[in-house]
């Protein structure tokens, strides 16, 4: 199996904040043709009821790929990024994303399992703000190509 | 944009809309940059060749991002999207096509429909079907295409007001 099944249970501590700013969301809402006014108007946002801009609900992805970065940078883990394929994904989100938000993510590892001479790994990001609220988790499935995959 | 949902008439199986998204190597390029996920799978066709790929895909990322966008207008609020969920089924390739300038060479279909009513909770499930068509082999005219199934299970549940 091309990972190390001894990952299950870890987790990696939150590294660098991503900070959430209004021109972030403008651009990945233009990237994921989102045209609705509150990830482009601030004043739309509010007469939601929004603090500010709202990100788009798959922005959280920004932060959970820098936090899968860790697993794949392990060279405990050895997975080869270039065999990679992105099976699944899930957005929880305990409330929105909004401009202004200071976010960190811790991640653990939730499975590994064998698929063929590959390996399908399932990590979960919980992405929080630096005070600690909860924001929203995350949770992928990659799989890992193994040599004739 | 909508007039205001009414939770109550809401039921298991009722259509919200359908939606036609054009894709260009231009928007994956786009995608690339503002996610920041630069694998060159996404916009090198001799690097998406060399890993025994049919041609430059797009981002499944960026396919559930634009796909939920239905939702969201639906609904009138992206905040309102609690939870969302998909699996990467089959790629959306995304061939090289240009004129003037980089013109749309693949489109997604979505349609969405109820899927569940949760009552208690004020909650809808949202079951989105999103295709394109199977451009893997070269030269291959989207208009008479195959539709694949690029992702399955995509579900957003959404909070109604």
């Amino acid at each position: 199996m091309p990972v190390n099944p001894d990952l299950v249970g870890r987790t990696y501590p939150p590294a660098e904040t991503y900070s959430v700013g209004r021109e972030a969301i403008r651009d990945f809402a233009r990237a994921v043709q989102a045209a609705h006014p509150a990830h482009h108007d601030v004043e739309a946002a509010r007469a939601l009821g929004h603090a500010d801009l709202v990100a788009p609900p798959t922005f959280a992805i920004i932060v959970a790929q820098r936090a899968d970065a860790a697993l794949v940078a392990d060279p405990e883990a050895g997975i080869d990024f270039s065999r990679v394929v992105h099976v699944d994904q899930r957005f929880t989100h305990h409330r929105p994303v909004v401009a202004g938000d200071e976010l960190v993510a811790e991640l653990h590892v939730d499975q590994v399992r064998a698929v063929g001479t590959g390996a399908m790994v399932t990590s979960r990001a919980e992405i929080s703000t630096v005070a600690g609220e909860q924001v929203a988790t995350t949770v992928s499935s990659l799989l890992v190509r193994g040599e004739d995959q | 944009m909508t007039a205001a949902i009414v939770f109550e008439e809401l039921e298991k199986g009722q259509r919200i809309g359908e939606r036609r998204i054009e894709l260009s190597r231009a928007d994956l390029v786009r995608y690339a940059g503002a996610s920041g996920d630069l694998n060159p799978i996404h916009w090198n066709q001799e690097f998406a060749r060399s890993v025994d790929l049919p041609d430059v895909i797009a981002h499944g990322m960026l396919t559930m991002g634009a796909a939920v966008q239905l939702v969201v207008d639906w609904v009138g609020d992206p905040g309102a999207v609690v939870d969302y969920q998909t699996r990467f089924t089959k790629p959306v390739v995304v061939p090289n096509r240009f004129g003037t300038e980089v013109e749309p060479s693949t489109a997604l279909t979505v349609t969405g429909s109820i899927g569940a009513v949760d009552a208690d909770a004020r909650t809808v499930r949202v079951d989105l079907a999103v295709t394109a068509p199977d451009l893997s082999a070269p030269g291959a005219d989207p208009a008479t295409a195959a539709q694949l199934k690029v992702l399955v299970k995509a579900q957003a549940v959404v909070r109604i007001a």
